[in-house]
């Protein structure tokens, strides 16, 4: 019996880090999907979602209202993001891009660091956290609100790219980026709202993972690395495949720190990344893909 | 035809690196300032990464994340032969570029059947994992306390303490790597290199092992960080993990970028620009606002970084060299020099 | 031709993507000296071919033979390595590199220098270099674009890169040469010159398997002609015999009739 609760205590911080890689996951490959480019600058928007929220309730603004402004506010830097760098920088090589993105990563920090400075920030819980108990295994109401919260975020952003005419054309943009201009879908403006909506979403992500493990300047760069680990491992261009590789990199990560130690728990997730990157590199839900000669 | 006429094709003249290192070696004649050597040092140890980055980068077009491992590697091998195990400096520096050089083999088979972001997230993983390990394996490396007390070198009895005599040390490493590496791009094998980034199924196709050269260029890069990391290790005499984490391989990276990728000047250029502005910035920045924690001035890095290559995304060098020819054209000159010039300018950035 | 021996054997070769199958139960033999000709409409499966035989693409089924000894499962390196180089049909130049260092690196396999020689600069590896690069002038010379040498290869005009291609193929003495459409963008004076240099190719002991849709070309330069149309040969034969095949004159009235044989005929 008490395994069975340590397991499913592992099972709930696992399936909560898991949401909240998820949102960022999905941000990149929305991103990826209709720019072509992998922003490395995403975990940021979790940052900036967190610490912006936390000013906002600091100063005496609703938590939900503080959490809607956060996200619009963080949408509107991920949009001057996109204008300004990816936009003019396109057309770069992979390794520029790359570094591009990294540079605004390294920007956001620094700007993070000016504004809010070093110190871990806190901010209260969505909702009264007593814990609630499930076989035995303590579960705290904000991994609820975690793991409720980025469900019903990824269900809306699947029924947005399959069924609205807005989404569908950002889908067209990807399959086929000249025939969406003949039909009137302009890509140039995709990007832009591809750009913003992972940002927004970023920043929701920051904002509900900050009361469980606080947010600092620092907070963005390991949530986008893991975020863009389980998006590889889903494939990179498929957003289902992308959440549940998030899933099973948050579960990884739980189950090696309660059961092994929390020091190589890195070591875990990174030998797990690279094995599926020798063994299966078109990730593990897709198919291969050859390039024409 | 003779054997000038190969300098149609390649400047393989050693001018450029002996009138760089004869105005290196007379800074000590204006100058002996510790502070000074101290900075010019660094500039070296990053250079004679990037060096080898840039040959694996710029022209082979393969991107590495994780170099700060070897590094690394370097460091931690130095440190713990030389300490714990009592074995002489150089010899630590050997064993520590023949650990990595295994490493990067046995590490790169796998590695390299990847490509762009998938190759960049591989790399990024094993400098983290390996960073992980520097951490976790303290009753070897110390841990996050770090590792104390590793000597340093000496050469016939000389010993390199102060920061001129390392300066000397370090610069002669990267004369002799800037000579080696400049020797292998203008061979077979630097055109096996640049043939990979230039088209991979044409290289393939005219019969160079893509996957032999990846890997061979991965080890040669793998070993100058590693000898670099050494020579750093017994420099400061004390190191930590916190040196060798995902950053410090970002930074590399952006250094070769910034100088321009697949030119070897770039790549001391960008360890220069990257040394001399992180100093500027952490001097002057924080008096201007004196009440703010933290290294914040890496904002102005940042955007620093973004516009350099947003506005000239073949980095500085290529950039110089590009006003340089467009400012001969107008003046009559013969080809040659012409199409020297226009190598090193296009090597570069081409996808 | 039957005195010549085989160099070429391809037996039951196939391709299939995903549902579609590219190329479908192909045979043929080409013989030493030929010049070989394979035709067909756009999407018959001839480029699959091509990359097929030159290890790019692996076959679903069948087998191919260069000099009696099994190509499949070989990468490109090593069929270039064995004696056969090629050109592609969407131009792949170094371009990042001069047209003569495009040329010297088509070289490569009959070069020694290794990371270690080339880094110390041995005067072995001097040699070698002046040696190559005094190759490659001669094959700029041979297809007439030695003027460009010193180019970067992405500035040249469509045809010259072409011409570049087939000097950087040619440079190894390959036994075996695959040329995709070669004449495709040349103009007239450029093709007139390329036939030229494959005849002078042939006469020292290089074979041609070439792809074009140039019937002139096809018809006046090949001993032996393969027709493909949706992955399936329709016909086979010099080039008398080919344009007295019923099947071929017809699978080439359904479907492109501007430059079919009709046209030439
Ligand atoms: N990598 C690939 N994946 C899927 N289908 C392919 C691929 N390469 C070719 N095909 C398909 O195989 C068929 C044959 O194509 P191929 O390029 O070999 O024709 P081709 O005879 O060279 O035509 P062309 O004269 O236009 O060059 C076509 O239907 C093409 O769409
Ligand atoms: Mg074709």
């Amino acid at each position: 019996m008490e395994l069975l609760s340590q397991m499913m205590q592992l099972l709930f911080s696992g399936l909560t880090l898991g949401a909240i890689y998820a949102l960022i996951a999905v941000g990149f490959v929305v991103i990826y999907n209709v720019t072509g480019i992998l922003n490395f600058a995403q975990g940021e928007f979790a940052m900036l979602g967190a610490l912006t929220c936390i000013s906002l309730v600091n100063n005496n603004v609703p938590l939900w209202l503080a959490i809607i402004l956060s996200i619009v506010i963080v949408a509107a830097i991920g949009g001057i993001f996109e204008r300004t760098a990816l936009h003019t920088a396109r057309k770069s090589s992979v390794t520029t891009l790359i570094i591009i993105t990294i540079g605004v990563s390294i920007v956001l920090r620094g700007a993070a660091i000016l504004i809010w400075g070093t110190q871990v920030q806190t901010l209260p819980p969505f909702t009264d956290n007593t814990p609630i108990t499930i076989l035995d295994a303590v579960l705290l109401p904000q991994n609820i609100w975690a793991v409720g919260i980025s469900i019903v975020i990824l269900i809306l952003m699947m029924y947005f790219f399959n069924y609205t005419f807005v989404g569908k054309s950002l889908t067209a943009c990807v399959v086929n980026p000249f025939a969406a201009r003949l039909m009137g879908i302009n890509p140039e403006k995709m990007s832009l709202f591809a750009v913003i909506v992972s940002a927004g979403v970023g920043a929701l992500a920051g904002t509900v993972i900050a009361p469980i493990s606080g947010a600092t300047y620092d907070m963005g760069m390991m949530l986008g690395i893991k975020a863009f680990v389980a998006a590889v491992i889903g494939g990179l261009t498929n957003a289902p495949a992308a959440i549940a590789g998030a899933f099973l990199i948050g579960i990884l990560e739980a189950f090696t720190e309660g059961l092994w130690s929390s020091g190589l728990k890195d070591v875990v997730t990174f030998t797990f990344l690279l094995l599926i990157l020798f063994v299966k590199p078109e990730g593990l839900f897709a198919k291969a893909s050859g390039k024409r000669v | 035809m003779n054997s000038k006429s190969l300098k149609l094709i390649y400047n393989n003249s050693i001018l450029g690196p002996i009138i760089l290192f004869a105005v290196l070696f007379c800074i000590p004649l204006v100058s002996s300032s510790n502070y000074l050597f101290s900075i010019l040092t660094m500039i070296g140890f990053y250079a004679l990464v990037c060096i080898g980055l840039t040959t694996l980068t710029g022209y082979a077009g393969q991107i590495s994340l994780g170099h700060a491992a070897f590094y690394g590697i370097g460091a931690y091998s130095s440190a713990v032969l030389t300490s714990t195990y009592g074995l002489n400096p150089w010899i630590a520096i050997i064993i520590g570029a023949l650990i990595s050089a295994v490493v990067a083999l046995i590490v790169g088979i796998p590695t390299f059947k990847l490509k762009g972001y998938y190759l960049a997230l591989a790399t990024l993983g094993f400098g983290i994992i390996v960073y992980t390990l520097f951490k976790e394996f303290s009753s070897i490396t110390g841990g996050s306390n770090g590792f104390f007390g590793i000597p340093p070198i000496s050469l016939f009895g000389y010993e390199f303490i102060t920061d001129k005599s390392y300066f000397y040390l370090i610069w002669v490493f990267v004369f002799f790597a800037i000579l080696f590496t400049r020797n292998i791009i203008h061979s077979r094998i630097g055109r096996g290199l640049r043939s990979i980034e230039g088209s991979e199924i044409a290289a393939d196709a005219v019969g160079v092992n893509l996957m032999n050269y990846k890997l061979q260029i991965f080890v040669l890069s793998a070993i100058f960080a590693s000898v670099s990391g050494s020579l750093l290790a017994h420099y400061v005499s004390f190191i930590n993990p916190d040196l060798f984490v995902a950053n410090t391989s970002i930074f590399f990276l952006i250094m070769v970028i910034m100088g321009g990728k697949g030119n070897i000047w770039g790549s001391i250029v960008g360890a220069a620009m990257y040394v001399l502005l992180d100093e500027i910035l952490k001097h002057y920045v924080p008096l201007l606002l004196p009440n703010v924690g933290g290294q914040f001035e890496i904002v102005f890095f940042g955007i620093l970084l973004v516009l350099t290559l947003i506005y000239m995304p073949d980095g500085l060098v290529p950039r110089f060299e590009k006003l340089m020819s467009k400012f001969k054209k107008k003046t009559p000159t013969n080809g040659a020099l012409q199409s020297t010039i226009s190598v090193n300018a296009t090597g570069g950035d081409n996808k | 031709m039957s005195n010549k021996r085989p160099i070429l054997s391809v037996e039951n070769l196939t391709k299939v993507f995903g549902g579609v199958v590219a190329v479908d139960n192909v045979s043929f033999t080409v013989e030493e000296g030929e010049i070989f000709a394979v035709i067909g409409p756009n999407g018959a499966g001839k480029s699959t071919l091509f990359n097929m035989i030159t290890g790019v693409l692996p076959s679903s089924s069948g087998n191919i033979y260069f000099q009696e000894k099994r190509l499949n499962r070989k990468k490109p390196y090593q069929i270039a390595q064995m004696g056969i180089t090629r050109t592609f049909q969407n131009l792949e130049v170094f371009d990042n590199m001069t047209v003569i260092e495009n040329v010297m690196t088509g070289a490569h396999i009959t070069m020694k220098t290794n990371i270690l020689t080339a880094g110390l600069r041995l005067p072995s590896v001097r040699n070698e270099e002046v040696k190559t690069m005094e190759r490659a002038m001669e094959a700029l010379e041979a297809v007439g674009i030695s003027d460009l040498a010193y180019e970067i290869a992405d500035r040249l005009p469509y045809g010259s890169q072409r011409l570049l291609e087939i000097a950087r193929a040619a440079i190894s003495n390959p036994k075996l040469i695959l040329l995709d459409e070669p004449m495709a963008g040349l103009n007239s004076e450029e093709s007139r010159q390329l036939v030229e240099v494959i005849l002078k190719m042939r006469e020292q002991g290089m074979t041609f398997l070439f792809v074009e849709h140039d019937m002139e070309t096809v018809m006046s330069i090949s001993d032996s002609i393969v027709v493909i149309d949706n992955g399936v040969k329709i016909g086979e034969g010099t080039p008398e015999e080919i344009y007295q095949n019923p099947q071929v004159v017809a699978a080439y009235l359904g479907d492109e009739e501007e430059e079919g044989v009709e046209a030439y005929a």
